[in-house]
């Protein structure tokens, strides 16, 4: 009887389906109050006050109970939450209509949920989708995309320092993801090391790793101008080896976006993107960066919080001036040497920014436009090449990429450790190991403190605020330690980027805190 | 009857057919299904046949529409637009002497209740009132019992005039209409809601809201499987089981996992957009098996992955969907991400070149204006395609067939 109400009960909800429709629905059926009725519905009431006393669907654990024992075949690999077909003894009152006499394979009605008895994603599959999706975006990209893609030249100016790994690393990482053939000129001052070689032989570019004697200087003015020479040599090289392609210029301390390799794809002779400057790099003092825009004709002057060098353009897209940097407000507080903590300000116009066709710095080429210099005439007099621009006679021949400058392809940053700053070498003896051994890495960092620490002190914040601090059985002079270790961290802080010497380790030992109370007193 | 061995020669035609690459204006690599037949997608219905629109009160249309002009952006919108379509069309004809088929402009799909779901209580009453005038008032209708007529009955399932499957089962198509072609959107084999002839139309989608979130097409496509829509209807069937045959609620527990499955119950604002970045497009079946999802993903790209045994989709002796989309029957979802990636790569693409066919994007829509090759052209095709008329459709004067008694008693109180 039971079983009947609950069919009775999955049958009459399947009836209010929209409620607001009953009286019509009462019309339209032709439903006739009867006894039969009014005990059926009682036995519904009763079967729900049960559900709901008991807090589940007791229907389906009956159904469950009682038919459990006769599993249909299609349940035995696939896990079903309700049994797929209602059991022919309880036939009247089903509601498992036939969409049609004749032969439909598709019944109306309750169906089970099939779930798998593994519903977790299979690794192999997904590696299949990826490859499928990678093989979509490949064809999206042969329809869509740039037609003839041209070889990208990749011109960086390095030198060896302690962030170089790091800026040089990040540059090699978006180069090796660019889809079109590259070459990746690698430009040092000093000459040529076997540390930059190493870090860019990783990479599996086509790379030309030359050098540029004279050591890199120390002032940030005399370093501009030291790269832009740099990458003249670069160009001569380009010119020397009849490199066809595109010239753009990643310094190794900027960030490139993918785009901006596809978007430079469209370059006929020069072309200048946008460029992002995060010139707030050194410390933490400086608040938001404002950045007046000066159009060629000096109309308008707005402040913009995102700071950022690049074209601008008038309505009709055409080229009308630049958007530079401006300077202004940190002319008294700006950088003057490599590591100073202070803000690195960008040059008027970054070589960054600008991207060639190689053909321009070939020598006596016929389709070369007129408005081009020959690359030997400039820059041979030692004066400072302050952007591509100066390759040029006539600047309005420079092509807005980006939709007109309005997207920022790249971003301009410098971030350098003070230049006497120790960093630890590469192991050059692995190095010819590893290079028998395909791509893994056996190259090591070992920073060695030598000699070792004798004396350490606690600082004053540890990097886990949360876990209590070992209470040592000398009270009395915990309370004057942290009084003297105030000084410490302002002064170790300054000396941030030095060597790792002066680096203090918080050591709870007993024997350690005297020994730290002894130094803090001598200090 | 005639007009099926049409249907199964056009249907055989087209399935020994070969693709044809192209070029078209954009450059992006196309293909076009080509048969012997010709490429019927952009046949021109002008001149093939000629369409007589019964004037009606307009307590049939034009009240009905005033009153609840919501009926113009729904799903159903569609009865609306072909009339429209139909007074200003170069097939109409104003002698009805010399039509080949006739149109009764006649809105039941616009009585919606306060959440914008049409009621169908009073359709068939309505339909049988609007029959009950053209009989009186024209001698065509009693020529043929409406056998050259043809009404557009989009609603959930068809003539059946009931969105749950079972009572709309149970009450089979309207008689009245019986010997009539249905232009519907419903479409399911050996079901009682579709006859033999029935033409099977897109749901109607807003053409301006489409186009309007296009993005461009070198954007790459990134997401695997994307769906996004209810898998348990909660007020209705809140134990799942019965909506969607338990083929949604199947899919949400096997699948909700995988990172390859972009499934969610969200409404976004990226929703199309969200679509033209995805590979496949789940289609499952809901209460009924048609959604304007197909649509969406035939327009934008994205190859529809088609949930819903025994289905019968738009103009399918037009359009080759077999090539087009993926067919997964509803007892082999649990296993859909097997069977999407082994599906071989250069198939995807051709799906892909197929979908990107704009005459196959532009038959499922129906503009404002009326564009050639849109979704009203290909009603028009089908119905030329079924000409001409079987000479047994003309009935001997006094013969009768229709039954104007059958059907439930409160079908005949008057409207």
């Amino acid at each position: 009887m039971k079983q009947l109400a609950a069919l009775q009960q999955q049958g009459r909800r399947s009836n209010s389906f929209r409620s607001n429709s009953s009286p019509l629905d009462a019309t339209v059926d032709g439903a006739i109050k009867s006894p039969a009725t009014i005990f059926w519905l009682f036995l519904h009431g009763l079967c729900c006050l049960i559900s709901l006393v008991l807090g589940f669907r007791f229907s389906r654990l009956v159904f469950f109970l009682l038919f459990s024992a006769s599993p249909s075949p299609s349940t035995t690999t696939i896990y079903s939450a309700l049994r797929t077909t209602l059991p022919a003894i309880s036939s009247p009152q089903e509601r498992n209509v036939s969409a049609d006499g004749a032969g439909s394979r598709v019944v109306v009605g309750r169906h089970g949920i099939l779930i798998r008895p593994w519903p977790h994603p299979d690794p192999a599959e997904v590696m299949k989708a990826h490859r499928i999706i990678e093989r979509v975006q490949a064809e999206q990209r042969s329809q869509y995309g740039v037609k003839n893609p041209r070889t990208v030249v990749a011109i960086t100016p390095t030198y060896v320092r302690t962030f170089q790994t790091l800026h040089l690393t990040g540059v090699m990482h978006s180069l090796m993801n660019v889809r079109y053939d590259l070459v990746w000129i690698v430009v040092e001052a000093g000459g040529t090391t076997n540390e930059t070689a190493s870090l860019i032989a990783k990479s599996g570019l086509k790379t030309i790793h030359i050098g540029v004697e004279g050591k890199m200087p120390l002032l940030w003015e005399d370093r501009h101008k030291f790269e832009s020479r740099m990458r003249l040599h670069a160009l001569r090289i380009v010119r020397d080896k009849k490199l066809d392609g595109i010239v753009m210029f990643a310094d190794d301390s900027n960030m490139h976006s993918l785009e901006l390799f596809d978007e430079i794809q469209n370059v006929k002779w020069i072309g200048t993107v946008s460029v992002g400057i995060l010139a707030h790099s050194g410390g933490s003092e400086e608040g938001d960066l404002l950045m007046r825009e000066t159009h060629a004709d000096e109309k308008d002057e707005k402040k913009s919080q995102i700071p950022v060098q690049g074209p601008a353009c008038n309505a009709s897209g055409n080229l009308a001036g630049w958007h530079t940097f401006d300077t202004q407000p940190f002319v008294e507080r700006s950088a003057i040497y490599i590591g100073d903590r202070a803000v690195v300000l960008p040059r008027k116009l970054e070589w960054a920014g600008f991207v060639l066709n190689s053909r321009l710095v070939w020598e006596d080429v016929e389709g070369n436009p007129v408005w081009v210099k020959d690359l030997v005439e400039i820059g041979k007099d030692g004066e400072d090449i302050e952007s591509p621009l100066s390759l040029l006679t006539d600047t309005s021949v420079v092509e807005p990429l980006g939709s007109c400058g309005r997207k920022v392809l790249l971003w301009w940053l410098r971030v350098e450790a003070r230049a006497d700053s120790k960093f630890p070498a590469r192991l050059l003896e692995l190095l010819s190991f590893s290079t028998t051994i395909s791509e893994t890495s056996l190259l090591l960092y070992i920073w060695i403190i030598d000699p070792p620490l004798d004396i350490t002190v606690p600082a004053k914040r540890t990097p886990w605020p949360d876990a209590p601090p070992e209470l040592p059985a000398y009270v009395e002079k915990v309370t004057t330690i942290p009084e003297n270790t105030e000084k410490r961290p302002a002064k170790s802080g300054s000396k941030r980027k030095r060597s790792s010497r002066s680096k203090r380790k918080h050591n709870v030992k007993v024997l350690d805190i005297r020994a730290s109370t002894k130094q803090a007193g001598d200090n | 009857m005639e007009f099926s061995m049409w249907g199964c020669l056009l249907l055989a035609l087209f399935t020994a057919s070969i693709g044809v690459e192209g070029i078209d204006r954009r450059g992006a690599r196309t293909e076009r299904i080509s048969g012997s037949a010709g490429d019927v997608l952009d046949d021109n219905p002008v001149g093939k046949l000629k369409v007589y629109v019964y004037e009606l009160p307009s307590k049939y249309n034009k009240k009905i529409l005033h009153k609840d002009p919501r009926c113009l952006t729904h799903m159903f919108a569609a009865e609306i637009f072909m009339h429209q379509f139909l007074l200003t069309s170069a097939v109409r004809t104003l002698n009805p002497n010399e039509a080949d088929w006739f149109y009764t402009p006649v809105y039941s799909t616009c009585d919606l209740a306060p959440n914008g779901l049409p009621l169908p209580f009073k359709s068939p009453r309505m339909m049988r009132s609007a029959i009950q005038l053209i009989s009186a008032r024209w001698p065509y209708w009693n020529r043929t019992e409406g056998a050259d007529h043809f009404f557009l009955v989009p609603h959930d399932f068809g003539a059946c005039f009931h969105y749950q499957e079972e009572k709309a089962i149970k009450r089979g198509i309207l008689p009245l209409l019986q010997r009539s072609t249905l232009v519907q959107t419903f479409g399911q084999q050996n079901h009682v809601c579709l006859n033999d002839g029935s033409i099977t139309i897109p749901p109607y989608a807003p053409p301006e809201k489409i186009m309007s979130h296009l993005i461009p097409p070198d954007t790459p496509r990134s997401i695997f499987v994307y769906f996004r829509g209810l898998f348990y209807d909660v007020n209705n069937d809140p134990e799942g089981g019965y909506y969607a045959r338990g083929a949604r609620a199947s899919m949400w527990e096997n699948f909700k996992n995988n990172p390859l499955f972009d499934i969610s119950t969200d409404h976004p604002t990226t929703y199309y957009e969200d679509m033209q970045r995805a590979v496949f497009c789940l289609c499952p079946l809901g209460w009924a098996p048609w959604s304007p999802r197909l649509v969406e993903a035939v327009i934008f790209g994205c190859i529809p992955v088609i949930i819903a045994d025994d289905i019968v989709l738009p103009f399918a002796d037009a359009i080759p969907w077999e090539e087009i989309g993926v067919f997964v029957a509803e007892k082999d979802v649990p296993y859909l991400d097997t069977i999407l990636t082994s599906i071989p790569v250069d198939v995807i693409l051709r799906k892909q070149r197929l979908l990107a066919n704009p005459s196959m994007k532009q038959a499922m829509l129906f503009p404002q204006p009326a564009q050639s090759g849109d979704a009203f052209h290909q009603i028009l095709n089908g119905l030329a395609r079924k000409l001409p008329h079987d000479k047994r459709i003309y009935l001997k004067p006094g013969e009768k067939v229709l039954n104007w008694t059958a059907g439930p008693v409160g079908d005949h109180k008057p409207w």
